[in-house]
């Protein structure tokens, strides 16, 4: 990358999108909310494979069976149907086998039960609260090691990039009504680690550069940060790309959540390392004098 | 950093293949290897059923306390402590009572205290009181109490959970404690969990007891098999905790099926002695509080053994006879989380999950030669070296492969060569500005060190909050993505940096592209 670009000059214009997408996705997540899988919300699944049949037919079947609110889709290739059952207040458990049975009897071909999955209130309220417990927890021990590596201004700065991005993605899952269950969580603490991953690269380059070019000021600082890693930003943002479009097209159904809320967040954390997490030093004022102070405070 | 001590080179080569030696476990048949370790497949993978039950111990603690009645009432008149208004409620007794500081001593002793009792290991007592008033006391358990009764509840269900799922005989399965009331029980290959669900889901308390003609104090009315109201006697003559064996079998006369059962020798006497105390009477087989038959005794039963007829199929007595066999559950279980996998869904997950890490692994590979040329050589040797180790330390640890543990294995590849990444553009810039290379790569290495050890141990934390925090298929992920990072730094460090080595030591100062 010989010819650099001014990044610095595209950070108002970046940071008010930022801005606006952020609260977009606030007001979504607040007003049209996620949508929780029975891991969260409760409920039982149902995967099944059979031939001549669609999900109008499957759905007029169960309707007759006075379970409450059902959704049937297709899933996948041609012929398996999901079937979602909410959560009802006596045990799921017991309609299980009625259901099968019901869909045995009555569907033309023979039907093959590939996945049949039941949560109870209690265990998905506990899931919901670790994966909340799981994210929060990860935000900060974040936030400590980069206080402990870097400086403060550093540390928050980095975690408003990655509150950015994680808040943008449930946005954007919200937008689309993509179902958020336990490999989302699992996704979205990935995008925590990967997003700091490149923001620590970035801010790596700038503690260096703050103390070999004392006369820049932050934002020269954080152009010439930028530009010296952005081809290994772009690198290894390809390679990340590639393995998880693997996954994304070729790795099933089940996998299609979590590779698309990983890619989400990889272009996002990208993003956010160069336009989110850099101007939050500028707008923290830091300056060469800011590394020295902390290390007056070590050495007194 | 360029230099490699020949003893250091050993090391890491060492290191390298003694780890990489276990992943090559997993491609053979190894019955006749002395290492008997292999990466196992999780249930999403192999296909079975995983379930989570939780036990209820409300109505034996309930029972516990009423228990408690008469030892509470014997204490008292032994001391002389005069009470009036015995209450039972819920979950614990009140009573009033004049001399509170007196009961307190007699209930708070720790000498031969049976009524409540010490339990040394909590460094507390079985029971508590509460005052409600000047004289009114509530008795009810200590929170170490009802931890006893909990704990004792688990096990004794664990124990009889998998009796009964031994009995069954499905293959391989795992039966754990999780936190203070949960049995997670995983049961690989099995298709359909609605029998094991069906014999988890009964307590099986079953007993014996007289039917009384007039609903006199002391009986409950139960309703028989064919509909009949009948008075049964509270008294239990005998529970199945007195049974040593129960099979299915077919009556002779009648065609029907019925449960033939054996007693203890002291389960022997005691229906001797009831049957022939009561001849003529009628016997009635309660099974979880429902009348299973109620035959009339036509004469005295000595020989401790006997059958159970009613309306039964014969899967219905095989399974009476097995549960009888495997003892009744001290609480009933709840099923709170279920998942099944069929085998088919496993294998398509299998296949999937294989082609999209060839696919990806590929495209990497690719990316790098492309942009690196030989340096992207390296770079993609230690990638194949890295999964050899990554799948090398799963096998060592005989960890579960998930389906998302995949996916956590395809991430690796994509972020592992990141470490070769920043390592490489920063020997890029330095060449910019060194005119020797051995010295541009050297500081380039020693530059990137601090950059690559931060940027990996974020992931790391991440995949280690995972670990904690996740459940099931999750951790799956979490152990591939955290094992994946140490290998990612180790193969970047050791083996990438010794291969580069080699070739700039041997380029001699000549013009090297990256």
């Amino acid at each position: 990358m010989n010819n650099k670009f001014n990044f610095s000059s595209k950070f108002k214009i970046a940071n008010s999108l930022s801005l606006l997408l952020f609260i977009l996705s606030i007001l979504f997540i607040f007003f049209k909310g996620l949508n929780y899988g029975i891991d969260f919300k409760g409920g039982t699944l149902i995967e099944l494979r059979s031939d001549n049949t669609d999900a109008s037919t499957i759905r007029t079947l169960l309707n007759n069976m006075d379970l409450g609110d059902v959704n049937v889709k297709k899933f996948g290739q041609e012929g398996d149907y999901l079937i979602k059952v909410e959560q009802k207040e006596d045990d799921n458990n017991k309609i299980i086998p009625k259901i099968k049975k019901n869909l045995s009897d009555n569907l033309i071909a023979e039907v093959n039960f590939r996945r049949v999955e039941n949560v109870g209130p209690k265990v998905s309220s506990e899931l919901l609260q670790s994966g909340i417990i799981a994210i929060s927890l990860s935000l900060a021990a974040m936030l400590f090691y980069i206080w402990i590596r870097f400086e403060w201004q550093f540390s928050i700065g980095s975690i408003i990039a990655l509150f950015h991005d994680v808040v943008i993605t449930l946005g954007i899952f919200s937008v689309l009504s993509l179902e958020i269950n336990l490999s989302i969580i699992a996704a979205a603490l990935t995008i925590v680690g990967y997003s700091m991953n490149d923001t620590v690269v970035i801010y790596d380059r700038i503690r260096e550069n703050l103390n070999k070019y004392n006369r820049l000021n932050i934002s020269e600082i954080a152009d010439l940060s930028i530009n010296d890693t952005l081809a290994r930003t772009i690198i290894t943002s390809a390679t990340t790309l590639l393995a998880l479009l693997s996954i994304f097209i070729l790795g099933g159904e089940i996998l299609r959540g979590f590779s698309f809320a990983m890619i989400l967040g990889v272009v996002i954390g990208t993003y956010s390392s160069i336009f989110v997490a850099s101007p939050m030093l500028k707008f923290f004022k830091v300056t060469y004098k800011t590394l020295e102070k902390e290390e007056e405070k070590i050495v007194p | 950093m360029l230099n490699f001590s020949k003893i250091n080179t050993l090391i890491i080569y060492f290191i390298f293949f003694f780890i990489a030696f276990f992943s090559s476990l997993n491609f053979q048949n190894n019955e006749n290897l002395l290492i008997d370790k292999k990466i196992n497949l999780g249930l999403d993978l192999q296909g079975g059923s995983y379930l989570l039950l939780e036990i209820n111990s409300d109505t034996l603690v309930q029972e516990k306390i009423q228990d408690k009645i008469i030892p509470i009432k014997k204490l008292l008149k032994k001391n002389d402590i005069n009470f009036s208004n015995f209450k039972i409620n819920n979950q614990s007794l009140t009573v009033l009572i004049d001399d509170i500081e007196k009961f307190d001593t007699y209930f708070y002793s720790r000498k031969e205290n049976l009524v409540n009792p010490y339990i040394d290991n909590y460094r507390s007592y079985e029971l508590t009181y509460k005052k409600k008033s000047n004289k009114e006391i509530e008795i009810l358990f200590s929170k170490f109490g009802l931890l006893t009764i909990n704990n004792a509840a688990l096990k004794q269900s664990i124990e009889i959970v998998r009796r009964r799922i031994d009995d069954v005989g499905t293959k391989e399965p795992t039966i754990l404690q999780r936190g203070e009331k949960r049995i997670l029980i995983e049961l690989p290959g099995l298709k359909d969990p609605e029998r094991i669900k069906e014999l988890l889901g009964k307590t099986a308390q079953l007993n014996f007891r007289l039917v009384s003609e007039n609903n006199e104090f002391g009986t409950d009315e139960l309703i028989s098999e064919n509909g009949e109201k009948l008075n049964v006697s509270k008294r239990i003559i005998m529970s199945g905790e007195n049974l040593i064996d129960a099979q299915p079998n077919i009556n002779n006369q009648n065609n029907q099926p019925t449960v033939s059962f054996t007693l203890d020798r002291l389960g022997a006497q005691k229906f001797g002695r009831a049957t022939t105390d009561n001849v003529g009477k009628r016997l009635a087989i309660v099974l979880d509080g429902k009348i299973v038959s109620a035959p009339s005794i036509n004469e005295p039963i000595n020989s401790g053994s006997g059958m159970i007829s009613g309306n039964f199929s014969f899967q219905e007595v095989t399974d009476l006879a097995l549960l009888l066999r495997s003892g009744a559950l001290p609480t009933p279980l709840i099923i709170v989380e279920e998942r099944t996998v069929g085998p088919d869904l496993g294998e398509d997950s299998i296949k999937s999950g294989t082609i999209s890490l060839i696919v990806g692994f590929i495209l990497v590979i690719l990316f790098m030669l492309y942009k690196y040329k030989i340096f992207g050589l390296i770079a993609n040797t230690a990638l194949i070296a890295n999964l050899l180790m990554l799948i090398g330390i799963l096998t060592i640890l005989e960890s579960t492969l998930t389906l998302p543990g995949i996916a956590g294995i395809i991430l690796t590849v994509g972020m592992a060569v990141d470490a070769n990444v920043l390592i490489f553009e920063r020997i890029k810039e330095e060449l910019k500005t060194e005119k020797s290379i051995i010295h541009a790569f050297d500081t380039g290495y020693t530059k990137a060190k601090i950059t690559v050890l931060d940027a990996n141990i974020t992931t790391l934390i991440a995949a280690i909050i995972l670990f904690a925090f996740g459940s099931g298929p999750v951790k799956g992920f979490a152990i591939t993505l955290g094992i994946g990072i140490i290998t990612t730094l180790f193969t970047a460090y050791f083996l990438a940096r010794h291969l580069t080595s080699i070739i700039v030591l041997n380029s001699k100062n000549k013009e090297i592209k990256i």
